[in-house]
């Protein structure tokens, strides 16, 4: 029964399936916070997270990718992340609750009065550091980092995997042109995350743990961080294998699984597959439908919700920060779209000027 | 030196002392702190900025001289890899992939020199003669023999170097000269060579 339980996974295993999963897993989350954070769904997810891990401990494939040195921080990653992801959204729900009720928050029931720094927090802060450098000492002893053999430039290790916080990259980099994947996109994070406290200037629910008060900026947060962040890092950790091919969570690494991977720009499918012309010599008529493809996306929905959805964002944040905080967005979603474009009708690239090296 | 110890009993200063700006300091009796005018100030302030500029300077450029290594281990840019006839047909040819980065392929109309560059991000993809294809291991960028890329994200077909025979029979692989397919250069006669 164990091998057919094995078996299935592995046969729905793909990056589509997961990531598919996954985003259903999250927007049941954020649509249903209460429930989800109840003790009613926590407790059976939490033995059935355990019972997956320890199952899996008893395939040889499995023990030797999660203990593998470099992928335990990754096991452990998920639990603490899940936890603070929980803990987070239970005191939100709560609090919101409390709200409704007309009773004060949790928070300004333990004290409404200003706490300090020094020495509440600093206290608090010292300890965990202490803790912490034990564990880290403990966890050096047991876990090897060895030196490997003198790097060779003629030799690329099969799979070649980036250092695990920079694994949710290389998976982007599946999808995406370097410039765009490895300059780009990150380049978009890091101004986006500092551009936070500019676009949402407003004090709102600060102090306290609320959702209801924050819906669009928790959603966000979490749907990059969970989805475009954390997923990746765990997909490229234990499921990517030799050839960067995807590999369910008990299949052997096999160097020579085929996998169907040809896939085709959008300039082939239009006139080659639609039109039946042949690719046209210039390359801004080639990619001519690329180009406005990309340029619509990014300007017609932008217009479009600032008239609906987003009618009280504009309003609130006027014509710039609305700007800017659109297009944040939209490079958000342009990775997901990408990826499904690339697995529903292999999409290589919307505009390919390789004459340039310039490809989206 | 007459401003010196010796002249304990206060002198007032003539103007014209004060007026010569001789860096030579009037010593008080009752500290020994010597009194420097504004003048001198910014001369010797001036004087430790040159120095400190110049010592900064003779320290980086020592540091710059470890940009430029005392032994570089390039290989030649060009190289014989032996006769046509050491290479069977059909068959992807690694033996200078560690020491050139080249792999030779030869068809049944000739020969022809690949980079071992991935055109995504540089790696080096694997030769897997059983799918016959090369196949990267960092983004899974696929390839044909050919060198043209049919899989995973690489925009570009791997680049082909200038080949030749050189005049003792052998094949000449001359790397500085790249064709990459895009631009048609593989139409050139010298990114193949017929046999």
């Amino acid at each position: 029964m164990i091998e057919a339980f094995k078996i299935f996974i592995n046969s729905v295993s793909s990056p589509a399936t997961i990531f598919t999963l996954a985003v259903i897993v999250f927007i049941l989350f954020v649509s249903f916070p209460k429930q989800a954070t109840s003790a009613i769904v926590m407790i059976p997810l939490l033995i059935f997270a355990a019972a997956f891990l320890a199952i899996g401990l008893t395939d040889k494939h499995f023990y030797h990718i999660i203990t593998t040195p470099d992928n335990v921080p990754i096991v452990g990653l998920i639990f603490i992340f899940g936890y603070f992801t929980w803990y987070a959204m239970r005191k939100a729900v709560i609090n919101d609750e409390r709200m409704a009720q007309g009773k004060p928050t949790i928070e300004k029931e333990e004290t409404d009065e200003k706490v300090l720094v020094f020495p509440y927090l600093i206290f608090i802060e010292f300890v965990i550091a202490l803790a912490y450098s034990i564990m880290l000492v403990v966890w050096s002893i047991f876990l090897k980092a060895p030196l490997e053999e003198p790097a060779n430039p003629t030799v690329s290790p099969n799979p070649s995997k980036a250092p695990w916080y920079f694994l949710g990259l290389q998976e982007m980099l599946v999808y995406f042109d370097p410039w765009i994947a490895g300059v780009l996109l990150p380049t978009f994070i890091i101004i986006g995350l500092c551009a936070i406290p500019y676009i949402d200037r407003d004090p709102a629910t600060s102090g306290y743990y609320s959702f209801k008060g924050r819906k669009f900026a928790i959603i966000a947060y979490l749907f990059g961080f969970w989805i475009l962040w954390i997923l990746l890092i765990i997909m490229g950790t234990f499921l990517r294998g030799p050839n960067w091919n995807f590999f369910g969570p008990f299949e052997v690494w096999d160097v020579h699984k085929v996998v169907p991977l040809v896939n085709v720009n959008l300039s082939e499918i239009i006139f080659i597959k639609w039109f039946s012309v042949g690719l046209p010599k210039a390359w801004f008529v080639r990619e001519a439908p690329g180009i406005l493809l990309v340029l619509a996306y990014l300007i017609i929905p932008p217009a479009i919700l600032a008239k609906t959805a987003f009618k009280e964002i504009y309003k609130k944040l006027g014509a710039a920060r609305y700007a800017i905080l659109v297009m944040l967005m939209l490079m958000m979603l342009s990775l997901p779209i990408k990826m499904y474009l690339r697995w529903a009708f292999n999409l290589k690239y919307l505009v390919a000027i390789p004459e340039f090296f310039f490809n989206i | 030196m007459p401003d010196n110890i010796p002249s304990v009993p206060e002198t007032p200063a003539t103007p014209v002392a004060t007026v010569a700006a001789s860096p030579a300091p009037t010593v008080t009796a009752k500290s020994a702190e010597a009194k420097i005018d504004r003048r001198a100030f910014i001369s010797w302030v001036g004087l430790g900025w040159v120095t400190f500029a110049a010592a900064t300077t003779g320290a980086l450029s020592i540091v710059l001289r470890y940009l430029f290594p005392n032994v570089v281990f390039e290989p030649p840019t060009s190289f014989k890899a032996g006769f046509p006839s050491d290479y069977d047909p059909g068959v992807v040819d690694e033996r200078w992939k560690a020491k050139y980065g080249v792999w030779l392929v030869r068809t049944a109309e000739g020969m022809y020199a690949l980079s071992t560059t991935c055109t995504h991000l540089g790696c080096t993809p694997s030769w897997l003669s059983t799918e016959s294809k090369f196949k990267c291991p960092c983004h899974g960028s696929g390839f044909y023999k050919s060198g043209i890329n049919f899989e995973g994200p690489a925009p570009r077909p791997l680049e082909r170097y200038r080949i030749s025979l050189a005049d003792d029979g052998q094949i000449l692989i001359d790397k500085s000269k790249k064709f990459q397919q895009e631009k048609g250069e593989w139409n050139n006669s010298e990114s193949f060579l017929n046999l």
